[in-house]
């Protein structure tokens, strides 16, 4: 936050009534992504939030900003467009696991692999929860619903493995109730150029309560959740007992008095090849037992917008700015007189 | 420049005013890039001509056999034509496979050039000829000339620095040289064609040039060949003609638009046969500031435009009837948003994958239908290659005008035939450009207010401060564009959508009609334009009354379409399709009228029109 703030919270919220269930997980997310808005210096009129349709979807009306609520899956495309055709605007993309990894799992992916300058958020609760509870591609094995009543056979996506997989350049997990932490990956997102995706654990408190209980409740919280910072072993549990190994074999969870501190993984997002982001990305499935948090891959690369427009700078250097009447006779002309 | 094709004429060419040419050949042989250089070559002549070129839907179809034939016709005259003719009078066949195609379309006592070197048993049993039609008196009905290409071409093309297998590239120059020599065309824009494309002094260029003028000289020395023709210049209204192509027009329709709306142009689109090349021809234009996106698929081609219509670009999205099927969704958000995109739709052969590089009209009922809900929007239609540029830049006005999508409608026919195009004066064209919104400081945004006259809501663009508002596929309120359930303002909203579209018809131009009458009225749109116009001129020029009028906008359709159906006994509408404007005509005036439809994925013949309208004059005067 700066001395001089320009902004305040509230200049980011509209007059419209959010309608989301009282409890839910979006409202934090909401009050996060507000207050880190007006943390920053950029004219409010530069941020276009885009997505698609579920409960999280909604966040757009309640953004004081430019915004569009548009069709189920499509955000990250419709995004990809205002975004490469301004890439001074400064686009978000709210998305659930329904929206995102469902039906819209194609343009999620070819957003991420093109680098498109976008910063996505994906609400994932596990859940379907406009629709009303039916299992969602995050959902683990065995859940029973209302589509599921003999329990789910469907195998869950890890949205950070798959975002990993195609190379987004920024790949980082949050939880909904730390604020702290979520607008701290809203900035490291967000002063990435290029792909990013924030995956953020939402309760869903009606339809799927307290599925990150693990990573929730006071009991478990602590030997569950794995703080990854950069530069640092990742190290975990009330007193740092616990840390991640890494080898040939993937990432795992050991006691640091068994291999020695020397032995744990010091995290590094910033590395190039991706495979050591992913092994950290596999060591939970989800949000069961010890679970990364944090940054798993933050690397400099230029956007997908910034590219093109580079195309045409250098097109017009060599070509010169298009020429109309030369364009219609690049093909050949000849002249018929009057008679 | 090789002087040695500088060559004396033995004969003095015979005076014709008009050929219709086929070269037919694998699809692999260069039949396109012969008809198209042949093309070139008619055109900087000062002919007036039309193409239609045909090839499978597959790259490389199995070798020899039908389904692999690949075909260019070209249409040449010294007179002002519409239509690549029905039938040719010359065909060239590279093959048995390209001659059983072919040779039925050729007119009796028409000119059949042949390569006897591909005239062998094996091609015979591929193409399903039982015994070699050369030899066999199945082919006495035509002027046959036989020339063995294969082997002139690799002794011609034998110092070029081509080898191998590779000789045999060069054929189809060789037939182009010979044809050349038939129908007197100039040698030279094949020779600065060739340089430029493949490099001067190069093997290839030497292989192909020399080809060239193997086909030419041997046209002049063999004594089958007493006779040659030619084709005067046609007398076009004046002016400066390029020869152009319907997508390279279109897309070229869409730059003008750009400059003239003063937006940056954006395309969203993913490849499709036959719209990929609008794809392409953009995607060359990036000094122009324009920018092409191919997408992932065909939703996000129409997603990212839409996207980039919001930021306030002229945002545009190209594909063929599948595609269209799949923008519906999005087609229907940008509909509720009232956003301009244009969505350019090159009709196909449908259902389903169809016939992909065959034309057919069927996609209007659906451009006017296919959306869920309540979803009026304008369609604009493309009638020729040289009139695609207009279309396109008609269709971009609308939607900036009138903050909606359009729908463009084109064809394959037109996608990739070419004819001359009398370059318009690019300063004349209007100015379609609207301010974005402003409002008073400390007043609010209002996105729905809107216009009085044309009912267009104000277009407000991210970075403009003040103006930060949300635009969703929820019912929007009918001034704040916030989210509104109330029923009132649903039926308000729909009402104003259906009420805006309507009132387009204020704005654009009436339906003329060409020629007189009160008997027969041709009624058309599309690509039928030039074999209709065609036929009811020859019925005209029989001295039988008839009129012609051609739609450019499909909905809603021009003001005083009513009237001018009712002004006619019988209104016929010829469509290659099943009849869809007839049902359109019908829900609209209520007025009867007979279908001529036809389904075979080719361009509408001015021949069959003709015949029919015949029909109906005849059937009008004995009753
Ligand atoms: S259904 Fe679940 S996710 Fe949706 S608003 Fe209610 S609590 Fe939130």
């Amino acid at each position: 936050m700066t001395d001089t703030a320009r902004y305040e919270r509230s200049d980011f919220q509209t007059d419209q009534e959010v309608r989301w269930c009282p409890g839910c997980g979006d409202y934090t997310i909401l009050a996060s992504v507000q207050t880190y808005l007006a943390s920053l210096d950029i004219d409010r009129e530069k941020h276009v939030f885009v997505s698609g349709i579920g409960c999280s979807s909604r966040f757009p009306y309640y953004m004081n900003t430019y915004g569009m609520h548009t069709v189920h899956g499509r955000a990250p495309a419709i995004a990809t467009g205002v975004a490469t055709a301004n890439p001074d605007l400064t686009v978000w993309v709210i998305t659930g696991d329904g929206d995102g990894l469902s039906i819209g799992g194609n343009h999620l992916i070819h957003a991420l692999r093109r680098n498109v300058n976008l910063n996505i958020i994906l609400f994932n609760n596990q859940i379907y929860g406009l629709t009303k509870g039916q299992y969602s591609p995050t959902s683990e094995v065995g859940k029973t619903t209302k589509t599921s009543p003999m329990g789910t056979i469907d195998r869950p996506f890890n949205p950070v493995s798959l975002a990993l997989g195609a190379e987004a350049s920024f790949v980082a997990r949050s939880l909904d109730m730390d604020r702290d932490h979520t607008i701290a990956m809203l900035k490291a997102m967000h002063e990435n150029e290029g792909a990013g995706l924030l995956e953020i654990y939402q309760n869903c408190n009606v339809f799927n309560d307290k599925a990150f209980a693990d990573l929730t409740d006071k009991g478990t919280r602590d030997q569950n959740r794995i703080w990854m910072e950069p530069g640092k072993p990742i190290t975990f549990g009330k007193d740092n007992e616990y840390g991640v190994q890494l080898d040939s074999a993937g990432a795992r969870v050991v006691e640091v008095a068994d291999v020695g501190l020397h032995n744990i993984h010091v995290h590094n997002p910033a590395a190039t090849n991706p495979a050591a982001a992913f092994a950290l990305s596999r060591i939970s499935h989800g949000p069961y037992g010890p679970t990364p948090l944090g940054i798993f891959r933050d690397v400099e690369a230029q956007s997908y917008g910034r590219a093109l427009e580079q195309q045409i700078a250098a097109a017009q250097q060599t070509r010169g700015p298009g020429d109309l009447e030369k364009l219609v006779r690049s093909r050949g002309t000849w002249m018929v007189p009057s008679a | 420049m090789p002087d040695e094709a500088v060559i004396d004429q033995h004969t003095t060419p015979e005076r014709i005013d008009d050929v219709v040419i086929r070269f037919a050949g694998d699809s692999g042989d260069g039949m396109q890039l012969a008809g198209t250089q042949f093309t070139a070559s008619s055109a900087l002549f000062g002919n007036d001509l039309a193409t239609l070129p045909n090839f499978p839907a597959e790259i490389r179809a199995p070798q020899g056999t039908i389904g692999g034939v690949s075909s260019f016709q070209v249409h040449i005259a010294d007179w002002d034509i519409l239509t690549p003719g029905d039938s040719p009078d010359c065909l060239v066949a590279m093959n048995p496979a390209a001659l059983k195609a072919n040779v039925h379309d050729l007119v009796k006592g028409g000119l059949l050039i042949v390569n006897t070197d591909a005239f062998e048993e094996r091609n015979f049993a591929k193409a399903g000829y039982d015994t070699n039609p050369l030899e066999d008196g199945s082919l006495d009905a035509y002027q046959v000339i036989g020339a063995p290409m294969e082997e002139l071409t690799k002794e011609a093309v034998k110092d070029s620095g081509v080898k191998g297998r590779a000789t045999l590239r060069s054929k189809n120059f060789f037939a182009l040289g010979l044809m050349s020599w038939i129908y007197t065309r100039p040698l030279d824009p094949v020779y600065e064609w060739v340089t430029k494309k493949f490099g001067e002094g190069s093997a290839v260029a030497n292989a192909n040039i020399s080809a060239l003028k193997a086909g030419y000289n041997y046209g002049i020395t063999v004594e089958a060949l007493h006779h040659t023709y030619e084709i005067a210049p046609a007398a076009l209204p004046p002016g400066e003609y390029t020869n152009v192509v319907g997508n390279v027009a279109t897309a070229w329709g869409l730059i003008a638009a750009s400059e003239k709306a003063k937006l940056p142009l954006f395309l969203g689109s993913y490849p499709i046969t036959p719209a990929s090349t609008i794809l392409e021809e953009l995607a060359r234009h990036r000094n122009f500031g324009v920018k092409t996106f191919q997408a992932e698929d065909e939703i996000a081609g129409i997603g990212s435009a839409l996207g980039a219509a919001f930021a306030g670009r002229l945002a545009v999205t190209s594909t063929s009837g599948p595609g269209l099927a799949l923008k519906s969704e999005t087609l229907s958000l940008a509909l509720a948003m009232e956003l301009p995109l244009i969505v350019i739709d090159i009709q196909r052969g449908g259902p389903s994958t169809g016939l992909p590089t065959k034309v057919e009209q069927s996609d209007l009922l659906f451009a006017m239908y296919g959306r869920h809900g309540e979803s009026p929007l304008p369609i604009v239609s493309t009638s020729a290659p040289s009139d695609a540029f207009d279309a396109a830049f008609e269709a971009a006005r609308i939607a900036v005008k009138y903050m909606t999508p359009v729908i463009l409608l084109t064809d394959g026919y037109i996608a990739t035939s070419s004819e001359p195009w009398n370059l318009p004066d690019i300063d004349a064209l209007p100015d379609i450009s609207r301010p974005f919104a402003s409002i008073e400081n400390g007043d609010s945004f209002l996105p729905y207010l809107r216009d009085e006259e044309t009912l267009s809501r104000p277009w407000a663009i991210p970075g403009q401060p003040g103006l930060e508002h949300r635009l969703g596929g929820l019912e929007k309120d009918s001034l704040t564009g916030n989210v509104s359930y109330d029923p009132d303002n649903h039926e308000t909203m729909t009402k104003v959508r259906q009420r805006k579209i309507a009132g387009i018809a204020n704005d654009i131009p009436d339906v003329e009609v060409h020629g007189g009458g009160t008997g027969l009225l041709v009624l058309g749109w599309g690509s039928t334009y030039g074999a209709i116009r065609t036929a009811v001129n020859r019925v005209r020029a029989a001295g039988r009354e008839v009129a012609h009028a051609h739609l450019r906008h499909l909905n809603p359709f021009p003001k005083n379409l009513g009237d001018v159906l009712s002004r006619y006994e019988t209104v016929l509408v010829p469509e290659i399709n099943t009849g869809q404007l007839t049902r359109l005509i019908h829900a609209e005036f209520l007025i009867p009228t007979v279908g001529y439809n036809r389904v075979q994925g080719l361009p509408m013949k001015a021949r069959d029109v003709e015949g029919k309208i015949h029909e109906l004059l005849d059937e009008g005067a004995s009753t």
